[in-house]
């Protein structure tokens, strides 16, 4: 094994120290009135030199997708290409700003409102608002349309369906709108329609799918789940998170789901950003078209503007028109791969998810069986047999110089270990990857339990991080402080 | 196509074998979007269309309200284009990811510092959805049907904020403000007050640029409600932190700090509170801890609040956040260092009163229209409506503030303008040359 992750000791940033001392007197220029200045002021007053040295330093202790393999589940860590970040940057995206006269920014609404209509075609929807921040966002809009809409119809539906496979946001952000969440049993990994009617009924006001699930099996009984739900006056809301397995396949709108979100960086490429920024826009059929966020951008033979006017809309999520720096990266995307490169995608990363699987399942148990689209979830429950957990192997495949799979997710497979390797990594990449898990299978179990040995720091003690809460620079000191007047 | 040796290991001789699952009636055939491009058509194209774009390059603006655009030294640009960070992924494998996440508790550290809070999470989308949450954390303290707001805030926020609160069922109580200060109107928040109030929030400085230099008193008038304070975070350099005057919560926008408008996203929510509600606060947060050798080390934590642990029960259902985003603020904050700081935003507050005076001299035009402290940003009032107004200044190449009268009908004929250190002499010439066109 010959991997190691660069380790510097590197102190905090307030830490490192200046030829130049910068001390509160520099608070006395300040041309506020005495009554409102502040008297004193801790932050870093270093030569750029020294900036630049502690950032580089630090970004060679992260682990990203240009480093490796990251077949983190349903997180799709697909590689970014760098056109879209080169295009991103240009003046003309960069240098507008939101509240400019519409007449002045007529290039960047023209790019918004043929992504809107490139989402609409691929999602097979009516029409498509841009302005949520993010996955989540984009539920709680979806949520709130949803909610809007029964509403309107003079119905209050208090629950929102959702099965026990969902992402965590599901019914947090339908909790978020006011919803009472209903847990549903799956059945096979699948969701199981009997007990669907069994809960479904006249306080329904929808139920929150993802397609294919997050154990990536693909949902077949979509159409009578639709049914089901709609035949009781609620709405089907599909969670994008899962798109990649399905561009140019199927789409959401004839599967009839009727209000849906997208993740833009997760299915179109843009970057995580180790945690963000990214972009969930949603589309919904008509009629729930007027319950969308405002503004709208509509255009007018060839001029774009924004228009207030739809007096159902739920109003606004987030300020301003949506994150237009990720939003032109998907566009950037989606129109250097066009329809064929779109399909192929989907096409790629479902081949590439179950080379994999094949592989793996031979050496850690796969929880019923079968084929997947873009993702699976292991069980490394008969791991413990051999002294070994989930986490301990997640650990461990740090020190090869890979990202871990999503692990103990989803939560009804025990020691669950979820694997997406996206369309973007090589057969060589997913050998490899094989290859590695069977080693650390044949390696001692102290090893593995200890592990990880080659990253920048060793295995970190979590609990005492929650014990402790030392969550900033101050208190950081302060701990220390106390800490040393104990032992003195 | 799949590589064959892909295709002999599955069994298969097409890959659509591998989406047998999808029903035949919710199958498509093929997408109707635009042929692909090579790359160097895509940037032909996406330039051609960016260029009807009039950039702030291109004509001098006057627009802030939430999105500024400060200079970034190039420093800056460097570091977050590092792919080690904009292509990670949140930091759930804490020993691989030790670079994010000390830059991460380094952002924490440097709001805390500005904020006066205990604790700043590492980030929530924008300001107007940090007070979104700020309201919904409010209520999870203290419940009540009312909360209280500074009229003087951002109606784009306001509009957010009202999204927030349905899911509570809670309303929104506006306290005015003295039309000729700009300030809170503290007898107005005295009588709206009521034991069904969950939270109050007030700007400061607020939508108007003003400071407000009563905040002892608004902050004992409150007593022991949530109390959320809105800041703009470069204000806090020169400013009071808000925990000195009582703020159990601060949330501001923090996008400036090393990043450009972008048209408005992504911006970075700034987002903290005291010790003792941190448990009920959202989003993600970094903590100190040490590995097994005793090193000391970051690792994500309190994750008992989030949404892939609590689900429905979560403080909050965010997930993707704008982590690049705080990487950004803290390498900014760093590159300018503390003396830096302090120049630039002593200079921005300097430049806005003169840019205000300047306009002043010109008759039948009023800046600023409040008697106060202002910060980098100010309401003016011309005798001309707006969209009149803006459609001269922008035929003289100059784009004008953010027009006030839609929010504030009592604002009528009046504007935000919003100066930094990039706006230079000629640029505020321009403007009053243009103002002094239409006399």
């Amino acid at each position: 094994m010959s991997y190691r992750q660069a380790c510097y000791d590197e102190p905090l940033i307030f830490d490192l120290e200046s030829e130049q001392f910068c001390g509160d007197e520099v608070l006395k220029d300040s041309p506020l009135p005495e009554t409102l200045r502040r008297k004193c002021l801790n932050l870093p007053d270093l030569p750029e030199r020294d900036v630049m040295k502690h950032f580089v330093r630090l970004s060679q202790m992260n682990f990203s997708i240009d480093t490796g393999f990251y077949p983190l589940g349903s997180c799709t860590m697909k590689y970014n290409p760098k056109i879209n970040e080169h295009i991103a940057r240009l003046p003309g995206a960069s240098l507008i700003h939101p509240n400019q006269d519409e007449s002045t920014v007529q290039g960047a609404l023209q790019i918004m409102h043929e992504l809107e209509n490139m989402l609409c075609e691929i999602g097979g929807i009516d029409a498509v608002t841009l302005q949520p921040a993010a996955g989540a966002q984009g539920e709680f809009t979806g949520l709130q349309i949803m909610r809007a809409y029964h509403e309107d119809r003079g119905e209050e539906r208090k629950e929102v369906i959702v099965p026990d496979t969902a992402h965590g946001t599901n019914p947090a952000s339908a909790a978020m709108v006011g919803f009472d969440v209903v847990e549903l049993p799956s059945k096979n990994g699948m969701v199981d329609c009997d007990a669907l009617k069994s809960v479904a009924g006249r306080n329904t006001a929808g139920m929150m799918l993802t397609n294919p699930n997050t154990l990536g099996i693909f949902e077949k009984d979509v159409l009578e789940i639709a049914d089901i739900i709609h035949d009781c006056g609620a709405l089907l809301y599909y969670d994008g998170a899962n798109f990649n397995a399905i561009l140019g396949k199927t789409n959401p709108g004839k599967m009839n789901f009727d209000i849906v979100h997208f993740n833009l960086h997760k299915t179109f490429s843009t970057p995580h950003g180790g945690g963000g920024p990214g972009a969930g826009p949603v589309g919904v059929k008509k009629p729930l078209d007027q319950y969308l966020p405002v503004p709208r951008i509509v255009k007018n033979g060839t001029y774009y503007s924004l228009d207030y006017n739809y007096p159902k809309s739920i109003g606004k999520v987030r300020a301003y028109l949506g994150n237009f720096a990720v939003l032109l990266r998907a566009y950037a995307y989606i129109r250097s791969l066009g329809p064929e490169g779109l399909n192929e995608v989907s096409s790629r990363a479902v081949a590439n998810s179950n080379y994999l699987k094949t592989q793996l399942e031979k050496m850690i148990d796969l929880p019923f069986g079968g084929g997947r689209m873009h993702e699976f979830v292991l069980s490394g429950e008969k791991l413990k047999s051999k002294g070994v957990r989930t986490l301990d192997l997640a650990k461990r495949l740090l020190d090869y110089g890979v990202h871990a799979p999503t692990i103990y997710f989803p939560l009804i497979i025990d020691e669950a270990i979820m694997i997406e390797p996206t369309e973007t990594e090589s057969i060589q990449t997913l050998d490899r990857f094989a290859e590695i898990v069977h080693e650390i299978l044949q390696e001692d179990s102290e090893t593995v339990r200890s592990a990880p040995h080659n990253t920048s720091v060793k295995r970190i003690d979590e609990v005492k991080a929650a014990r402790e809460l030392i969550l900033s620079y101050r208190s950081l000191k302060e701990h220390e402080r106390k800490f040393k007047s104990h032992s003195s | 196509m799949l590589p064959r040796k892909m295709l002999d290991k599955l069994g298969i001789s097409s890959p659509d074998e591998l989406f047998r699952e999808i029903p035949d009636k919710a199958r498509i055939d093929g997408l109707n979007i635009p042929p692909p491009l090579g790359q160097i058509d895509l940037e032909r194209e996406i330039s051609e269309i960016l260029s009807k774009n009039r950039t702030m390059d291109d004509l001098p603006t006057f627009l802030g309200g939430g999105v500024y655009r400060h200079h970034i030294p190039p420093v800056v640009q460097e570091i977050l284009s590092r792919s080690e960070f904009y292509t990670s992924y949140t930091p759930y494998q804490a020993e691989a990811s030790q670079g994010m996440l000390q830059a991460l508790f380094e952002y924490q550290s440097m709001m805390t510092e500005l904020t006066g809070m205990d604790a700043v999470n590492s980030s929530m989308y924008d300001w107007s959805t940090a007070l979104g949450e700020a309201a919904l954390m409010c209520h999870r303290i203290r419940p009540g049907t009312r909360f209280l707001i500074a009229r003087s805030i951002s109606p784009e926020r306001k509009a957010v904020l009202r999204t927030y609160l349905k899911g509570i069922n809670a309303s929104i109580d506006e306290i005015s403000f003295n039309p000729s200060t700009g300030k809170i109107n503290i007898d107005d928040l005295k009588s709206r007050l009521g034991e069904d109030t969950f939270g109050i929030y007030l700007e400061n400085p607020n939508y108007f640029g003003v400071f407000e230099d009563e905040v002892d008193d608004i902050s004992r008038t409150i007593g022991d409600r949530p109390f959320v304070v809105g800041a703009n975070p470069l204000s806090l350099v020169l400013a009071r932190p808000p925990s000195e005057y009582g703020a159990d919560i601060v949330i501001g926008e923090g996008h400036h700090l090393g990043t450009n408008p972008n048209f408005g996203g992504p911006l970075l929510g700034v987002f903290g509170t005291r010790k003792e509600h941190i448990r009920k606060m959202p989003g993600r947060i970094i903590g100190a801890t040490t590995d097994m050798a005793g090193k000391r080390a970051f690792c994500m934590t309190l994750q008992t609040r989030e949404q892939h642990i609590r689900r429905d029960k979560a403080t909050s259902n965010i997930c993707t956040n704008e982590a690049l985003m705080a990487v950004a603020a803290c390498a900014y904050i760093s590159a300018i260092g503390k003396r830096g700081l302090v120049r630039l935003v002593s200079d921005n507050v300097i430049k806005a009163r003169k840019f205000a005076k300047m306009i002043s001299q010109i008759d039948g035009f009023d800046a600023p229209i409040f008697d106060a402290t202002h910060f980098n940003e100010f309401a003016f009032r011309s005798p001309i409506p707006n969209d009149n107004l803006q459609k001269k200044l922008l035929s003289n190449d100059v784009h004008g503030g953010i027009p006030l009268d839609e929010g504030f009908p009592e604002l009528e004929n009046s504007m935000l303008l919003s100066v930094t250190e990039l706006h230079t002499e000629h640029d505020l010439l321009a403007f009053k040359a243009a103002l002094e066109a239409m006399e």
